[in-house]
């Protein structure tokens, strides 16, 4: 038998195949095996019959077919039934995507579908390195996403645990609730919180752009003085320790606070939002001005020299030429901005009053102290709120790229 | 070819020589330039670098004890601290008023906790004295009072001291004892005083005269009361018992002068100030707790920067603390071996992912792109509190290991409040910092450098060696200080997935500002980290290049 692959002809071999298999099996059944047996036999018992089981129905499913389709249905129905024999609909799920899985492996290690697409001068080791690195790096962005995705299912939990309960895990509805979110939705601190960070970001996201953008405009001018002094002073924000940052405005503002306290007469709720948003402000300063001067690299500047040929003042040129391209890099350097004044927790913990307690410094008492799943839900709804933001940020991106003739699309 | 010579400088289209006009608008430019920025470097500059730049000030700042203890510094600055004799008599007389009148101001307790920072116990004896400050100027009161019971009475002291109302007055008094309390309070004290003390009785009775003026001056323009209806602070009858031992008031044809002769007539004894201390608390006795006062009552010291590496100033110097008050050294190391583990650990699982993203058709690059740009907008309170649920003892994790028979559910891992949990959660949240500036140098590496090494016979080994991983350095080393910087400075996560092991410099920095409140040591550590960030601030510069940073 032989099976085409592309133009060339790979020969199949059954033993191959049920080696892997058998090898894989016995690998899984190894660790287990150590784990739980409790003597010697037992353990072989466990890796014999488990590699034993497994080459019988990889052998199985090659004689009676002879492509993956019908076999991974076969293989999905069987791993149905064993799963709705031991436990419930949930278990029937997993015996599914098991089944599935596991036929599909089958298949595509015996009719050496894992050569697709390689150059076929490739020796095994070759191809085995290939696979293995590839195995490496998803388990390197399995590490990266787990974290964000183990948080949303536990956000509907029906109990106040941190973990799956049973009927969750059996896909059972009785587990799951929105419980939480009403949680949220309905206590005034959580509501207040999420309020005061709609307040504050917004205002001192708009004070970071609106100035931002001015010095990121006179810096990418041709000659200026010590551009590189100034350029340190204004990234330093991102740069020093937040600690740091948050220790010295917390002696600054207080005495700021006192001044328009005292002197001028401000309300003492008002002076407390002034503080925390021009803190937070300057924290947002560094990624305007990088995203903005990184935009105006790309700028072309024949095109302002063209408007004032033409006749046009330096503020007409600036909102009717400069502003519209450089546009894309000002929206996304003001959402980093957004995102900085949104997340931040030290600076207002130290600067701010309970009056201005925002969001995450609600999560980070809750992680701290009293720590309640309504924490999950607000994870929930901010991770929904960072996927919006990093769409329109890419979204902006792209077109800027384009804009500037970057990219082919 | 001569007549270019004679045509002198070229000239612009109005006249005047081009390179003056030129210089001209080279001028406006940079004008023009320096007006774009001037706004947000001003308000960068006010909001910013100078509030930590004041704060860090805090860190050699040590004007409180000059400020509440202003006499006894002065006297102490004649004292030989290496002798063994207690200071002199001037000396403790100097501490009873300095004493009295900041604990009348509520300051005691403050200097109390200053040098407590040196030499545990200052804080409790300075607490106790200030308490028991009042009985000495009790038992002077009575004494005096047995003789004439007109010197108890409130309007009586604001006659003695205001004088004939046709004497000279003493307006310098006034304003010694104004800047006194106010360097003390720490604030202005404004306003006018109704009172003030006539010249003959400064001359006359000196230190009753100081004491009262000081007490007019706060209990007028701070407490807002009326001086002839309050009863003075006990010290000023220590302080005329004082007086009155050595005064010749024979002379004097005030008011209340017969009354003043009838006291000096009585021979009441002077106060002993060394023995007043003494009884309060034995420890006043110590030449430990006097050197420890003379050597910090500069007005800069040292004394928190060796603090923060585990020395004391000492009378004879500086030395180490003792063993076990010596974890900031420690801690420091912790900080740094944990930084280096975490941004190791971030570069190793950085380089394969980069790799596989500059590799792959743009298609695919862009979807797995999304693995990392999601964690890098996520909220970090998000992120640390997924880590907290996952790592926990009933957590995600140790479920999972459970159920798999890989763990036995009695003795399930602890992963969390370590130092494990801090660089796993930290790991993964510094990731995409390492990420995207090794993803943006791979890019730019032209593959057929790797084909051309492997054609001449290079195995793949060799040709990633000595070919391809040369040439991600620059990514390598911008992505690690990244990270490193980042990690170094981190006050959340080890908040609250360090426990006690697995804390960094800035949990520490944090405790001192907030609940010790020892701003001092805070400040000194914070200026150690920020100089530490600012070196390799000035690496990164140098290698990449601020400009060159990129986001997303």
């Amino acid at each position: 038998m032989a099976n085409t692959l592309d133009n060339i002809t790979v020969p199949v071999s059954l033993p191959f195949t049920l080696s892997l298999v058998g090898l894989l099996v016995a690998a899984i059944a190894f660790v287990a095996g150590v784990s739980t047996a409790s003597d010697f036999s037992e353990f072989l018992l466990t890796v014999g019959a488990g590699s034993g089981l497994a080459i019988g129905f990889a052998f199985a499913l090659i004689s009676l077919f002879d492509t993956a389709r019908p076999a991974m249905i076969v293989s999905a129905l069987l791993g149905a039934a064993i799963g709705l024999s031991l436990g419930s609909s949930g278990g029937a799920l997993f015996g599914i995507i098991f089944g599935v899985v596991a036929a599909r492996l089958i298949f595509w290690v015996h009719l050496r579908q894992y050569r697709r697409g390689l150059p076929t001068y490739l020796t095994s080791n070759q191809v085995l390195w290939h696979y293995g690195f590839r195995a490496i790096c998803a388990a390197i962005f399995i590490f990266l996403i787990t974290p964000i995705l183990v948080v949303l299912p536990l956000s509907f939990n029906a109990e106040d645990f941190f973990t799956f309960t049973p009927e969750m895990l059996s896909l059972d509805p009785e587990g799951f609730s929105l419980k939480h979110y009403k949680d949220f939705w309905n206590s005034n601190e959580w509501q207040r919180s999420f309020k005061n960070s709609l307040i504050i970001a917004p205002i001192a996201t708009m004070i970071s752009v609106s100035l931002g953008t001015l010095a990121a405009i006179g810096l990418s001018q041709s000659h200026v003085p010590f551009r590189r002094a100034i350029m340190a002073v204004l990234i330093s924000p991102m740069i020093v320790p937040l600690i740091i940052s948050a220790t010295g405005m917390f002696f600054f503002y207080s005495k700021v606070g006192n001044f328009m306290e005292g002197t001028l007469g401000l309300d003492k709720n008002l002076v407390g939002y002034i503080k925390v948003v021009l803190a937070h402000a300057v924290l947002g300063i560094p990624f305007v001005i990088i995203t903005v001067t990184a935009t105006l690299v790309g700028f072309d500047r024949s095109l302002t020299r063209a408007a004032a040929n033409m006749g046009a003042d330096p503020v007409t040129t600036f909102f009717k030429i400069q502003m519209p391209l450089i546009l894309p890099g000002v929206i996304s350097g003001g959402l980093f901005a957004f995102i900085t004044s949104f997340d931040e927790v030290v600076v207002v913990l130290f600067v701010g009053s309970a009056s201005q307690k925002t969001l995450p410094w609600q999560m980070f008492t809750g992680l701290r102290e009293q720590i309640s799943p309504t924490i999950l839900a607000v994870a929930t709804i901010l991770v929904i709120i960072s996927i919006a933001l990093l769409t329109t940020v890419e979204l902006l991106r792209r077109r800027s790229e384009r804009l500037r003739g970057m990219s082919p699309t | 070819m001569s007549d270019i010579a004679d045509t002198g400088p070229v000239l612009a289209a109005d006249g005047t020589p081009l390179k003056r006009s030129l210089a001209r608008a080279l001028r406006v430019q940079k004008t023009r330039a320096l007006l774009l920025i001037a706004p947000l470097l001003a308000f960068v500059l006010i909001s910013f670098i100078w509030p930590i730049g004041v704060m860090l000030f805090r860190s050699v700042e040590n004007e409180i004890v000059e400020n509440t203890l202003p006499n006894t510094v002065k006297e102490l600055a004649t004292w030989d601290g290496g002798s063994q004799e207690l200071p002199p008599q001037s000396a403790f007389e100097a501490l009873y008023f300095d004493m009295f009148a900041a604990t009348e101001l509520k300051r005691h307790t403050r200097l109390g906790t200053r040098l407590n920072y040196e030499k545990t116990g200052i804080s409790s004896l300075f607490r106790q004295s200030g308490r028991k400050l009042d009985d000495p100027g009790k038992d002077y009161r009575k004494a005096l009072g047995a003789v004439t019971s007109d010197i108890t009475k409130s309007a009586t002291w604001l006659e003695l001291i205001s004088g004939a109302s046709d004497a000279a007055r003493s307006a310098p008094l006034v304003a010694s004892q104004r800047q006194r309390l106010s360097t003390l309070d720490d604030r202005q004290i404004k306003g006018d005083l109704s009172f003030s003390p006539s010249a003959d009785i400064v001359q006359l009775l000196p230190r009753a005269a100081r004491e009262y003026t000081a007490f007019a001056l706060y209990t007028e323009l701070v407490d807002g009361k009326d001086v002839a209806k309050t009863k003075p602070w006990e010290s000023v009858y220590v302080a005329l018992a004082a007086d009155l031992s050595d005064a010749d008031v024979s002379g004097y044809n005030g008011p209340h002068a017969q009354m003043l002769r009838d006291l000096v007539a009585a021979d009441v004894t002077a106060p002993d100030f060394r023995a007043i201390f003494t009884d309060i608390d034995k420890d006043w006795g110590a030449l430990e707790t006097w050197r420890t006062i003379q050597t910090h009552s500069k007005p800069y010291t040292s004394g928190y920067f060796l603090n923060a590496i585990d020395m004391q100033k000492t009378p004879e110097g500086a030395m180490a603390q003792p063993e076990n008050k010596q974890i900031l050294v420690k801690l420091f190391i912790r900080t740094l071996i944990m930084s280096l583990i975490i941004m190791g650990s971030c570069a190793l699982l950085a380089y394969p992912v980069a790799w596989i993203l500059a590799n792959l058709p743009a298609r695919k690059a862009n979807i797995l792109m999304i693995f990392v740009l999601l964690p890098f907008w996520t909220s970090l309170l998000v992120r640390t509190s997924a880590w907290k649920v996952m790592l926990q003892q009933q957590g995600v994790i140790n479920d999972v290991l459970v159920w798999l028979g890989l763990v036995d559910d009695a003795d399930r891992l602890i992963m969390i409040n370590n130092q494990f949990g801090t660089i796993v959660a930290m790991t993964h949240i510094l990731l995409p910092f390492m990420i995207l500036p090794m993803y943006s140098v791979m890019q730019t590496i032209n593959p057929s450098y790797l084909r051309a090494a492997k054609s001449l016979g290079a195995t793949n080994w060799t040709a990633f060696w000595r070919v391809y991983f040369p040439q991600t350095i620059p990514g390598i080393g911008a992505g690690a200080i990244l990270v490193f910087i980042l990690s170094i400075g981190y006050y959340i996560t080890p908040e609250i997935v360090g426990g006690t092991k697995g804390v960094f410099i800035s949990n520490r920095i944090a405790y001192h500002i907030s609940s010790s409140l020892n701003w001092g040591l805070a400040a000194a550590l914070g200026t150690i980290l920020l100089v530490v960030v600012l070196v390799l601030y000035w690496a990164y510069d140098k290698i990449v290049g601020i400009d060159n940073v990129k986001l997303g």
